[in-house]
């Protein structure tokens, strides 16, 4: 029983809160991976773009909601995705168009479309901020919880709870559903295959007749749809605020450089070591062990190996030590 | 140079004798800064209290008028708070100052002002328990409790409950550092035992970190020192969601109507404390106050009120506008033995206290100086019952 009682504390605590972060950080890596390793830069502007993409959402959930449409025990913002993918498309089509694609034809250094790309993170981030404000919005609806703590307690008679938010379940599906679907793209349609060669070698690929306009377009399609549905799981999850999904940016290039940019498989490994360490490191054990060890063993503090002040300082020490020993990032991407 | 002397000579003669003047307070608040949205109801606060001193005709010798001089502190601006001190005393030459707003700039400008050219100052809203102990000549004191006071209040309501074990977390700033520091003290001395005591940022997405060394620490209640509509918000939700806490403490920063509105149905039996007070004497300042066009029930409208009230009567008292003269009475006004007096009331302590009696000082705070010149501070216990915030008790 104490055993059980363990298990649960751990999943309720450590395990489901890691996953749906792991989840919403692997598919917020992944889009900054793509443009790297096809447009050969760091988009700073990614966080922001993840922020345009679930206003977007958001703004059209709340029209659905004010006349009665709505999912059931789902969220509605699961019906206004696709109209935030496309106002997030639109977004990046308009900011390449106008910006990148100047510095494409000049064949600029990668270090100068990083700093653009921070230019167009600003203008992103006040834009959200001058659409929807500033403040925390909240636009989740339907049913809370698949399972709730008490109902777990009374229905097995453990002394923990577990819970799972709709939420929770909802983003670790959806992740498997769009890695699952982008993995098919890339490996087996034509405009993937094609995606993929242009980023394994620029010249070559425009030699064999590539169109290189046409890739960058798909391109940014994916990344534009990706970042929404990051940015719309996160917010549905947590809450929506322009700031948070600035703060965003570091994990979620902590969890691409340290899968390795430019590696998809990469990105997703990252999402989730860089979330289960968070957790795991800056969680106290002392629940844990009080359940398992026997009685004179039980320890009288936390057994917290750090406080959760320094919850970020965690993906920056392992982003840190990947950099030091391993810079091309665990499944070998392109070294910075 | 015989002038300048002869000058000087009448000045010095002058000094500490009551005639005709016109006596000034000095306003030193941040209406600039984080509080700049509450400012302006406690000048107008200030300013009520020196229009019913003016209306009775008997201020000192009866002839004698109180006007009043703003100056702006910034809130967080220690430097600024201290340049407009100096002005008020050398260049607008003040005899009293209801001030300063916040308690970093407040400790500035008594320590590099105030106490360098005698000058009382009257806080209505710094709380911080560092002003407690800081070397004031006797010249600061304030309206508002120190923050230890709410510490100790909330260790005793949850002995009153029974309560031995909790875990606390607070927003990661000096409010809430120096709230959950006090209550822990306060707390352990009476035999309670806090499990942690841990920090949250405010502006955060995501708790579920902290939500569960929380949990896994353990307590049969959580004391949350945090805002309602920041940080403070994102552990309650996040302590429901995993059922790592049912029943919640919750002191003043969380204490408000949208706690009422997102919670309320779901911290059944949750309980905490904010400062209020029974006396009659919220209630006429609050109808003086709509009265005079502003909005009374602000924070600390009422702690200015006082303080400028308290000034006024020890001013009287003494029949002096010399600083060093009634800073000796003010203790003396705020505290019983006497005629209480209520906001609205003043021309009757006034008429007092020109008669040589003596008088307590109620106030819109229910005012009692205690120790070194500070509020004792009155809270008002809540609880949750049935999804709505209801009043316990006063402590």
């Amino acid at each position: 029983m104490d055993f059980l009682n363990a298990i649960v504390a751990l999943t309720n605590y450590v395990v489901i809160p890691a996953m749906s972060y792991g989840s919403q950080l692997a598919l917020g890596a992944l889009g900054v991976t793509l443009v790297y390793g096809i447009l050969r830069f760091s988009n700073f502007a990614h966080g922001d773009t993840m922020a345009f993409g679930a206003m977007v959402t958001i703004l059209v959930t709340w029209l659905m909601q004010s006349v009665g449409i709505n999912l059931g025990p789902l969220p509605t913002a699961l019906l206004a995705l696709p109209f935030g993918i496309l106002g997030c498309v639109a977004l990046v089509l308009v900011t390449d168009r106008l910006v990148y694609r100047f510095y494409r034809e000049q064949k600029a250094k990668p270090v100068i479309l990083v700093i653009v790309s921070m230019g167009v993170m600003f203008i992103m981030n006040g834009l959200v901020r001058f659409i929807i404000g500033p403040d925390d919005q909240r636009f989740s609806d339907g049913a809370r919880f698949i399972i709730s703590a008490r109902d777990f307690k009374s229905m097995t008679g453990l002394n923990e709870g577990l819970a799972i938010k709709t939420s929770q379940g909802l983003t670790v599906v959806t992740a498997v559903v769009v890695v699952a679907v982008l993995f098919w793209f890339l490996n087996r349609t034509r405009t993937g295959k094609s995606m993929r060669a242009y980023s394994d070698n620029e010249d070559l690929a425009l030699l064999s007749g590539i169109n290189p306009e046409r890739v960058v377009v798909y391109t940014w399609l994916i990344v534009a749809a990706l970042a929404t549905v990051a940015g719309v799981l996160y917010g549905l999850d947590k809450s929506f605020k322009p700031f948070t999904y600035f703060q965003l940016l570091l994990p979620i290039f902590a969890s691409a450089i340290v899968g390795g940019l430019g590696s998809p498989l990469g990105a997703i490994a990252g999402g989730f070591i860089i979330a289960f360490s968070e957790v795991t490191i800056t969680y106290a054990w002392k629940k844990v062990a009080v359940y398992l060890l026997p009685e004179r063993f039980e320890p009288d503090g936390l057994v917290q190996l750090l406080s959760t002040d320094y919850k970020l300082a965690v993906s920056f020490v392992i982003l840190l030590i990947v950099l030091l020993f391993r810079p091309t990032g665990i499944f070998r991407g392109k070294a910075l | 140079m015989k002038k300048l002397l002869l000058a000087t000579a009448a000045t010095a003669l002058c000094a500490g004798t009551v005639y005709a003047e016109d006596v000034k307070l000095g306003i030193l608040l941040g209406f600039t800064g984080p509080l700049e949205s509450i400012a302006p109801d406690m000048a107008a606060a200030v300013d009520l209290a020196i229009a019913e001193a003016n209306d009775s005709g008997i201020f000192l010798d009866g002839a004698s008028t109180v006007s009043s001089v703003n100056a702006d502190t910034g809130c967080v601006d220690a430097s600024l708070a201290v340049a407009s001190a100096e002005r008020l005393i050398t260049s607008d030459k003040v005899n009293g100052i209801v001030g300063g707003m916040c308690s970093g700039e407040t400790t500035a400008s008594l320590q590099n002002v105030a106490l360098p050219n005698g000058m009382v100052m009257v806080s209505p809203s710094a709380t911080s328990p560092g002003l407690t102990t800081i070397e004031d000549n006797g010249l600061f004191f304030r309206t508002s409790p120190s923050d230890a006071r709410q510490g100790q209040v909330m260790a005793d309501i949850l002995n009153d409950r029974g309560i031995k074990e909790v875990a606390v977390t607070y927003t990661n700033n000096d409010y809430g550092k120096g709230l959950a520091d006090s209550f822990q003290s306060a707390y352990e001395e009476s035999g309670g035992k806090v499990t942690i005591n841990t920090a949250h940022e405010d502006g955060k997405a995501d708790y579920s970190a902290e939500v569960g060394a929380l949990a896994s620490a353990g307590g049969e209640v959580l004391v949350v020192a945090g805002y309602v509509d920041q940080g403070g918000a994102g552990i309650v939700n996040g302590s429901l969601d995993t059922g790592a806490f049912d029943t919640f403490m919750f002191p003043d920063g969380m204490v408000s109507d949208a706690l009422e509105q997102n919670f309320g149905d779901m911290v059944e039996g949750s309980f905490g404390q904010h400062p209020g007070n029974d006396s009659d004497g919220g209630a006429k300042f609050n109808a003086a106050g709509e009265a005079a066009g502003f909005i009374p029930t602000n924070a600390f409208a009422p702690e200015s009120y006082d303080a400028a009230a308290l000034i006024l009567l020890a001013m009287q008292a003494a029949g002096s506008t010399d600083p060093q003269v009634y800073k000796e009475k003010v203790m003396d006004v705020a505290n019983a033995p006497g005629e209480q007096i209520l906001p609205g009331e003043l021309a009757k302590g006034l008429q007092i206290l020109k008669d040589g009696g003596e008088v307590d000082f109620v106030g819109a705070s229910a005012v009692e100086l205690i120790g070194p010149g500070e509020s004792a501070g009155n809270y008002r216990e809540i609880e949750f019952k049935d999804g709505a915030m209801t009043t316990v008790g006063y402590r």
